[in-house]
C-alpha cells in the first residue's frame, strides 16, 4: 500500500522514517520525497498487512498520514498512441491484440510521469 | 493488368474486392503476388499520428464596414494573414498567447469540428477600401466561407526513431525521452502506412483521392522535405466535412501543440507488382535510431532498426533492452483503413490515378547558414582556475581582482574537478564553516566543448539556470570559460 507522510516543522527535523523502519522492522520503498525547511512530504510503499501498525507508529511521532488508494485512470480521450508505455517505471501500460492501450492500474506507484507524457491529457491521478 | 476505370466500374456495380493493408499481407503470403492481384482490386492503408505540418486556410467573409486583417487571432491563437483581406492560415503548432502550450492551432481546429464557437479578433491599419481597424466576434465552422485544410507535410513514409544518451529528461517532438537511453520512441505505422505500400509512388501522386480526417481529400503534391524512402505528401481537404474523431489536437509536453491527423489512401492493385508492394512487411521497413542527447542537426545514428523490432516493444541499445513507445496510433490507423474499405465497398468512394507523379528520388538540403559560431571563438581563454586546496579568502580575492564570478577548480594536471561561484564564496564567508575551496565547490560541473555551437552552450545555461560554463577538451582539461554575457552579445534572445 502507498501512504503519504506529511511532516510539519517539528517532525521534519527528526529521522522519523528511519526510526519507524527500525522499530517496526519493516521495509519501506520510498516513491516520492519532497522535504522543505518547514514541512515535508514522503510517499512510501509498505506491505499491506503491516500498513495499519506502521501508520499508527508514524502518527505517534507526530506525522500526518494519508493512505493513497487511487491509481492511474485512463479516460475516454485516449488515442491508443502508446506514448505512455515506455515511460512508466512499473509497466502499467501495454497493448492488447486489438492495438488498444490498456492500463493494469493496480500496479501503479503514482509517480505521475505518464500524466505529463500523454499528448491528450487522458491520464489522471486522484489526489 | 487492371485499370483504375475498371476498378471504379466494379465499385459502381458492387463487385469490387477491397481488403485492408493488414489483410493483404496474409493474402500475398498465401497466394503470391500474381494470384493476389487477380483476387484483390483495392488495398486500403491508414495512418494516424501527430502531423505538425498541418493547418487550415479560412475565408471569414467581410464585415461591415470591411476590414483588411493585418493580424488575426482565433481563441488567442494567431493565424497568418499575409494574403487577401479576410483570408488567413491557421497552423496547428501555433500556440495560444494566453494559454501557451496547453492550447494551440490544433485545438482551435478540433473545437471548430466539435461545433464550438471560437473568438475571432483582428486588427488592421485601415484603408480607403477597408476602413475598419479592429473587430471582435464569435465564429463557428458554419459561419466561415471556406475552411480548407492544406497540410504541407503529412503521412511520413517512415521516420527516425529517437532515444536520449544525456543525463537529462528531454521533451521533444518525439515525445518524452528518458535519460541514459531510458526509452525509445518512434512514429509511423510501418506496413500499414500509405507510402510504404506504394514505394515507387505509381498510384499515389498529384490528384490521388484520399481519406483525410473523415472526409474525402486529395494529394496535391509531394510534401516538404520529401526524400524517398522518407517520402511525404502534401494534402488538401474540406474541414467542414471532417470528423473530430480523426482530427485530434495534442500537446507534446515541453515541445508544443500539434494535431493527430487521420489519413487513409486506397491503392489500386493494377498488377502483380502492386500486389507485391502491398504485401510489404514491417521486417522489411528500415529506419534508424538517433540520439537526441546530442542537440545538433546531424544527430548521431545509434543503429539501424526495422519497424518489426520497434513494434515488438523493446530494442537493444548497447547490449541492453530498452522499452519502445509508438507515437502513432495503430488502432486508429487500422480503423481508418477499415473505414475507407467500407466507403469503397458501399460505392461512396471512387479511386483516381495521379494527374502527375511525385518524385521517387530526392534528397533534402539543410538550411544554408552563414556559419556556425562555436564556443571556442567566444570563450575567455585561458580561464583563471584554482586548485582545491586554496583558501576561501584567496579565492575571494581572485574573484574581486579579476572582476569575475566563476572559478573552475582543477587538479594538478589541469583537469576540471569542480567550480565555485562568487555566491558560493560569499555564503562560505558568512557561514564561517569552510576553509578551502575544495570544501564548498560544486563537483558536478556542467561544461561545454570548444566545438559546441554557441546556441547549445546557451541552452545548457538556460536549462540549468547558470551563467557560465568551463570549456574542457576531450581530456577534461579546462581550456577556457564561456559566460552568458559572452553569448548574449552574439545571440538575439
Ligand atoms: S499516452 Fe495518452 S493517448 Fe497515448 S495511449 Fe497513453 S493514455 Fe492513451
Ligand atoms: S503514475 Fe507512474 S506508475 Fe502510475 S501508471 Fe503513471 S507512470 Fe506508471
Amino acid at each position: 500500500m502507498m501512504v503519504e507522510l506529511i511532516y510539519d516543522s517539528s517532525a521534519v527535523k527528526k529521522p522519523v522514517l528511519v526510526s519507524v523502519a527500525l522499530e517496526e522492522g519493516v521495509l519501506m520503498n520510498i516513491i516520492e520525497a519532497e522535504v522543505g525547511a518547514r514541512e515535508g512530504r514522503i510517499v512510501v510503499e509498505i506491505d499491506d498487512e503491516l500498513a495499519d501498525r506502521v501508520v499508527t507508529k508514524f502518527e505517534s511521532h507526530g506525522v500526518r498520514v494519508r493512505k493513497l488508494i487511487g491509481t492511474i485512470e485512463k479516460g475516454e480521450a485516449c488515442l491508443d498512441c502508446g506514448a505512455c508505455i515506455s515511460v512508466c517505471p512499473v509497466n502499467v501500460f501495454r497493448k492488447d491484440e486489438s492495438e488498444r492501450v490498456i492500463a493494469e492500474t493496480e500496479k501503479c506507484v503514482r509517480c505521475r510521469i505518464c500524466i505529463e507524457v500523454c499528448p491528450v491529457n487522458a491520464l489522471s491521478l486522484q489526489e | 493488368m487492371k485499370s483504375v476505370d475498371e476498378i471504379n466500374e466494379k465499385i459502381r456495380n458492387g463487385s469490387v474486392s477491397v481488403v485492408t493493408a493488414i489483410e493483404m499481407k496474409e493474402i500475398v503470403e498465401e497466394l503470391g503476388p500474381e494470384k493476389a492481384a487477380k483476387e484483390v482490386d483495392v488495398v486500403t492503408t491508414g495512418t494516424f499520428g501527430a502531423m505538425c505540418s498541418s493547418g487550415v486556410f479560412f475565408n471569414f467573409g467581410h464585415s461591415d464596414p470591411p476590414i483588411k486583417m493585418q493580424r488575426v487571432w482565433l481563441n488567442d491563437v494567431e493565424a497568418y494573414t499575409g494574403v487577401a483581406a479576410v483570408d488567413a492560415y491557421l497552423g496547428v503548432t501555433q500556440l495560444s498567447e494566453t494559454l501557451g502550450m496547453e492550447y494551440g492551432g490544433g485545438h482551435v481546429i478540433e473545437d471548430l469540428l466539435r461545433g464550438k464557437e471560437v473568438e475571432l479578433r483582428a486588427i488592421a491599419y485601415g484603408t480607403d477600401c477597408y476602413p475598419r481597424k479592429e473587430i471582435v466576434t464569435e465564429i463557428s465552422l458554419d459561419d466561415v466561407n471556406q475552411a480548407t485544410m492544406i497540410n504541407p507535410r503529412n503521412a511520413y513514409q517512415r521516420y527516425r526513431a529517437a532515444t536520449n544518451s544525456s543525463e537529462r529528461i528531454l521533451r521533444t517532438y518525439m515525445g518524452t525521452l528518458l535519460p541514459n537511453f531510458g526509452n525509445v520512441t518512434y512514429a509511423g505505422v510501418g506496413e500499414l502506412s500509405p507510402l510504404n505500400n506504394d514505394p515507387e509512388y505509381r498510384t499515389i501522386g498529384i490528384g490521388t483521392r484520399i481519406f483525410l480526417g473523415g472526409a474525402v481529400g486529395y494529394v496535391i503534391g509531394e510534401g516538404t522535405q520529401h526524400s524517398p524512402p522518407f517520402g511525404t505528401l502534401m494534402v488538401r481537404g474540406n474541414l467542414k466535412e471532417m470528423n473530430a474523431e480523426y482530427m485530434r489536437a495534442a500537446t507534446f509536453p515541453g515541445y508544443g501543440t500539434t494535431m493527430f491527423v487521420g489519413i487513409g489512401i486506397p491503392i489500386p492493385i493494377l498488377d502483380a507488382e502492386m500486389a507485391k508492394a502491398t504485401g510489404v512487411r514491417d521486417e522489411e521497413i528500415e529506419t534508424v535510431i538517433i540520439d537526441f542527447g546530442v542537440p545538433r542537426r546531424d544527430r548521431p545514428v545509434l543503429r539501424n532498426v526495422t519497424y518489426a523490432e520497434l513494434r515488438s516493444g523493446s530494442v537493444e541499445i548497447n547490449g541492453e533492452d530498452v522499452r519502445v513507445s509508438p507515437l502513432s496510433s495503430y488502432r486508429m490507423s487500422g480503423k481508418i483503413a477499415a473505414e475507407l474499405k467500407k466507403m469503397i465497398e458501399s460505392g461512396k468512394f471512387f479511386l483516381s490515378m495521379p494527374a502527375e507523379r511525385i518524385p521517387a528520388k530526392e534528397t533534402f538540403r539543410s538550411m544554408k547558414q552563414r556559419d556556425i559560431k562555436v564556443v571556442k571563438s567566444v570563450m575567455t581563454s585561458p580561464a583563471i582556475t584554482v586548485s582545491p586546496g586554496i583558501t576561501i579568502a584567496d579565492a575571494s580575492r581572485l574573484l574581486i581582482e579579476n572582476g569575475i564570478n566563476h572559478l573552475p577548480v582543477v587538479d594538478s594536471a589541469g583537469r576540471l574537478v569542480g567550480i565555485v561561484t562568487s555566491w558560493d564564496i560569499a555564503r562560505a564567508v558568512a557561514m564561517k564553516r569552510a576553509e578551502t575551496v575544495g570544501d564548498i565547490m560544486t563537483r558536478k560541473v556542467i561544461t561545454a566543448f570548444p566545438d559546441d555551437p554557441i546556441e547549445i552552450a546557451a541552452r545548457k545555461m538556460d536549462v540549468n539556470n547558470i551563467s557560465a560554463l568551463p570549456v574542457v577538451n576531450s581530456r577534461g582539461e579546462v581550456i577556457g570559460i564561456v559566460s552568458s554575457e559572452d553569448l548574449s552579445k552574439l545571440l538575439a534572445r
